[in-house]
């Protein structure tokens, strides 16, 4: 697996929002367009898409608590190769590792808790740093 | 929903509400919430409501909008309805697989498939 040292990538830009869905769209379409002048395939524009839109949801809705006066911070790079996309909230964190597996029989039917194990499907690596408070995602041009 | 645009368009055939999505991508929270109500409308418009969800236009949606077919599916099958869905995507059915949601409800590859299964 290609190394993830956001040092290697392309400059970081940075965006920070105030912490709602609706200001998030700001920073999501701003890195598809990168991904699009990047030529990335169809399939790894989805899965960056699903993922981001996820890592989003879940910054603004856990993380933030749904508190419109808490930041999120999105850095990224994009280049033809690799995307790495970091975002941050201003949350307490959590343990990524306790959080239950949607699949299990007795979860499937829960509305929610699949977000983390799409962007683990879907990206080619996922780290959560900060107590949780930050997510990095890494998706290769393939 | 009062002042909510429609997200749906439903048409009947054979007794079964068939409904495709305006929205290409079914993402954003607002949406899928109004998405949920305008479904939850139709579910609750008949007893043992019969539904068909067909998602040829969609292309992209989130796992917020699993929940909500995921509870949408719950309040169908308690009113002893049936719902199924078709015309999905490959890209989306890869979701669905993941989430080991294509297990919980019936996806058909085609509306003939789909209004054949009822």
């Amino acid at each position: 697996m290609a190394s993830s040292d956001p040092n290697k990538a392309a400059a970081f830009h940075e965006i920070d929002i105030p912490s709602t869905l609706d200001a998030a769209k700001k920073p999501e379409r701003e890195i598809l367009r990168h991904i699009e002048l990047c030529g990335y395939s169809e399939e790894a524009s989805f899965a960056i898409k699903l993922a981001l839109e996820e890592a989003m949801t879940n910054a603004v809705k856990h993380g933030n608590g749904n508190d419109a006066n808490k930041r999120i911070k999105v850095r990224y790079a994009v280049d033809p190769a690799r995307a790495v996309i970091i975002v941050r909230d201003e949350g307490g964190g959590f343990c990524h590792q306790s959080v239950p597996d949607p699949t299990r029989p007795d979860r499937l039917t829960l509305p929610t808790g699949r977000g983390i194990m799409l962007m683990r499907a879907y990206m080619d690596e996922v780290k959560f740093e900060a107590d949780g408070t930050e997510v990095c995602l890494v998706k290769l041009n393939r | 929903m009062p002042g909510a645009d429609p997200h749906i368009n439903v048409t009947k055939m054979n007794d079964v509400n068939v409904i495709e999505f305006a929205d290409r991508k079914i993402l954003d929270e607002l949406s899928i919430s109004e998405i949920g109500d305008q479904l939850k409308s139709v579910a609750q418009s008949a007893p043992s409501v019969r539904m068909l969800l067909n998602f040829q236009n969609v292309e992209h949606l989130s796992s917020a909008a699993l929940g909500m077919l995921i509870t949408l599916d719950k309040l169908v099958k308690e009113a002893s309805g049936k719902l199924v869905l078709c015309n999905i995507n490959p890209q989306i059915y890869e979701v669905f697989k993941i989430t080991r949601l294509n297990k919980l409800f019936a996806i058909h590859d085609s509306t003939e498939a789909a209004l054949g299964s009822f």
